[in-house]
């Protein structure tokens, strides 16, 4: 099991990777990325039951992951290629042509570790919960994680899925939602009300917890905590509290680089704030 | 001779229920989902005897298609049951994303499509849906014609790994495709040898092609009669061979003009063997309420004017 001390120089390392990489194209959305980082370190190199060497699109017998707002693949790709599913040098190849790490993730090219494309925002919710539904068909006990934007809740369809999710009882899964206040137009406040967040997914028939998004011993705890949640006849959700863009000073806490790339001087900056831990791609 | 019978009289939706309680038996991994429409669909049946296979989605569409893109992984092969307009304009993000572009093996079953759902009127007649389909990479669309080649298409699906596009109907039309028909995707059914004219037809518009035809038959026009199920992938071959064969080509559907049946066989000839065509469809209108046949009359949907189409495209021949 990896100590909480190995899980952070993993997550520096990944918002090395995460900088560089939309530096490299110019494009991509950091934000959102380094916002997550300590929760994908800490599922994909910890909490997940997972076979990278031998992964395929059904995992049975493994846990499953789904980026519903899948503009964050920076630090998804980073953390796939560093849990070995695929190179790490593959990283140099993000969003450009003939590449498998498209600018949202897809399966469409092959990429190990995705199985569903995620972009158009709302729809992940419900692919995980059917693949919850297809692992309780199957006898499988492993567990279904998804992730999502606080902005993406503005979408209609996670209301649909969520209503599903508690009249079928799909308590094999683990939701989270990234709550850091932020959405490209601004501030989620001032965009579109989200209210009371625990309320309306409690109203929905969820299990409802919160944690501290940027902290790994609260993100670690927050996550087997959850585990313990399910099985009980109720989904559960995390209200993971984040800071957009942590980790890089100038970057923390404003929408502003939700799909902003960095010229030459602010990666240079950035990178002077984030030891390289395991070598740069 | 076009010898085609009435054998009866069914619903095509009534075949696509049976096919799939049949595909259940055949098949444990076949799971069936619906969004609060289970006696219009037929799938009582399926319910009833795989009641852990079955998900009942209540009215949201969106989540169905979401839900039956990650039932597949796992290993499963759900089948979607709604009417054909919830089943893609309503959910065309839903399936373009997590269905056609993830490749995930979904097969999309939508009734009551076209005119022919009557009274209702046009806010649930769709009539683009093929077109909607058709333009999507990796989706197989079919649109059988009778009960029998319902049945026998849903089986068919079942076992062909991919996306599909499965539509069907409301009323009860005339059941004139054997009970045991082989059914190939994207293999034409050539019912009918002829030169003069080739007619070209799907979904319920085939019956009333070989009304259509008998007509003609008997004033000494013979007819190349040609049953496109498949809309993609499309029997180029079939058609090709055929236009060369007649010189003259009509179209028949019960969807818009544009972006349907039609617009594809003009596609294809265009590209291999430039042909006259008449296009008998929906000319750029919606639907309006009526019964089914009052509908099929005002629209232009009927024997009649595929026989007039017949004759105006037998006219327009290039002569060599």
């Amino acid at each position: 099991m990896q100590s909480i001390e190995n899980l952070q120089k993993i997550a520096s390392q990944v918002r090395r990777d995460i900088v560089r990489m939309v530096h490299a194209v110019n494009s991509g959305h950091p934000g959102g990325s380094l916002g997550c980082t300590e929760y994908f370190v800490a599922l994909y190199n910890r909490v997940m039951k997972l076979e990278p060497a031998q992964w395929n699109m059904d995992g049975i017998g493994e846990d499953l992951f789904f980026l519903s707002n899948g503009h964050i693949s920076p630090v998804w790709y980073s953390v796939l290629s560093r849990c070995g599913y695929f190179p790490v040098n593959e990283l140099s190849t993000f969003r450009k042509l003939d590449s498998r790490l498209q600018g949202h993730p897809t399966t469409h090219e092959g990429l190990p570790g995705v199985r569903v494309a995620s972009g158009s925002l709302g729809q992940g919710l419900s692919v995980a919960i059917g693949a919850a539904q297809a692992k309780k068909l199957n006898g499988d006990q492993c567990m279904v994680y998804t992730l999502h934007g606080d902005g993406e809740l503005q979408e209609g369809q996670i209301w649909e899925a969520a209503m599903y999710a508690a009249h079928h009882k799909v308590d094999n899964i683990i939701s989270t939602v990234d709550v850091n206040g932020q959405q490209i137009d601004g501030p989620t406040e001032s965009v579109m009300s989200l209210g009371n967040l625990r309320a309306k997914w409690e109203a929905f028939g969820w299990t409802v917890t919160e944690m501290n998004g940027n902290d790994m011993q609260a993100v670690v705890n927050g996550l087997e905590n959850a585990k313990t949640l399910t099985g009980k006849g109720k989904p559960v959700m995390i209200l993971m509290t984040t800071s957009m863009g942590k980790g890089v000073d100038f970057m923390e806490g404003t929408h502003k680089w939700h799909g902003v790339a960095p010229n030459d001087a602010e990666l240079s900056n950035a990178l002077g704030q984030l030891e390289e831990t395991l070598g740069d791609y | 001779m076009l010898d085609y019978q009435i054998l009866g009289s069914n619903d095509t939706r009534s075949g696509f229920g049976d096919g799939l309680l049949q595909a259940g038996k055949n098949n444990n991994k076949v799971v069936g989902l619906c969004a609060d429409l289970i006696g219009s669909l037929k799938m009582d049946a399926f319910k009833k005897e795989f009641p852990n296979r079955f998900f009942q989605t209540g009215i949201a569409e969106a989540n169905m298609m979401g839900l039956a893109a990650g039932m597949t992984i796992g290993g499963y092969i759900p089948f979607t049951g709604t009417f054909a307009n919830f089943s893609t304009g309503r959910v065309y993000d839903q399936i373009r994303q997590s269905i056609a572009y993830s490749d995930k093996n979904v097969k999309i079953c939508a009734s009551h499509a076209g005119l022919t759902l009557g009274e209702d009127g046009a806010t649930h007649q769709i009539l683009e849906d093929i077109g909607m389909m058709s333009m999507l990479p990796n989706m197989t669309v079919i649109n059988p014609c009778d009960y029998n080649q319902t049945k026998a298409a849903t089986l068919a699906i079942a076992d062909h790994h991919g996306p599909v596009y499965l539509r069907f109907g409301r009323p009860k039309v005339p059941i004139f495709s054997t009970p045991d028909q082989k059914f190939v995707i994207g293999k034409a059914w050539h019912m009918h040898s002829g030169s003069d004219v080739t007619i070209i037809a799907t979904g319920h518009l085939v019956w009333k092609a070989v009304e259509a035809a008998k007509t003609l038959e008997a004033e000494g026009i013979t007819v190349d009669l040609i049953n496109i199920h498949t809309i993609k992938p499309l029997d180029e071959k079939a058609i090709v061979d055929s236009a060369s064969k007649t010189g003259a080509v009509v179209t028949a559907e019960e969807h818009q003009i544009s972006g349907g049946l039609g617009s594809r066989v003009a596609q294809t000839l265009a590209s291999h063997q430039p042909t006259p065509i008449e296009f008998v469809g929906v000319n750029d209108s919606f639907g309006e309420s009526g019964t089914p046949d009052q509908l099929m009359k005002k629209y232009g949907l009927e024997a009649i004017n595929i026989y007039n189409a017949a004759k105006k495209v037998i006219a327009r021949k290039v002569m060599a």
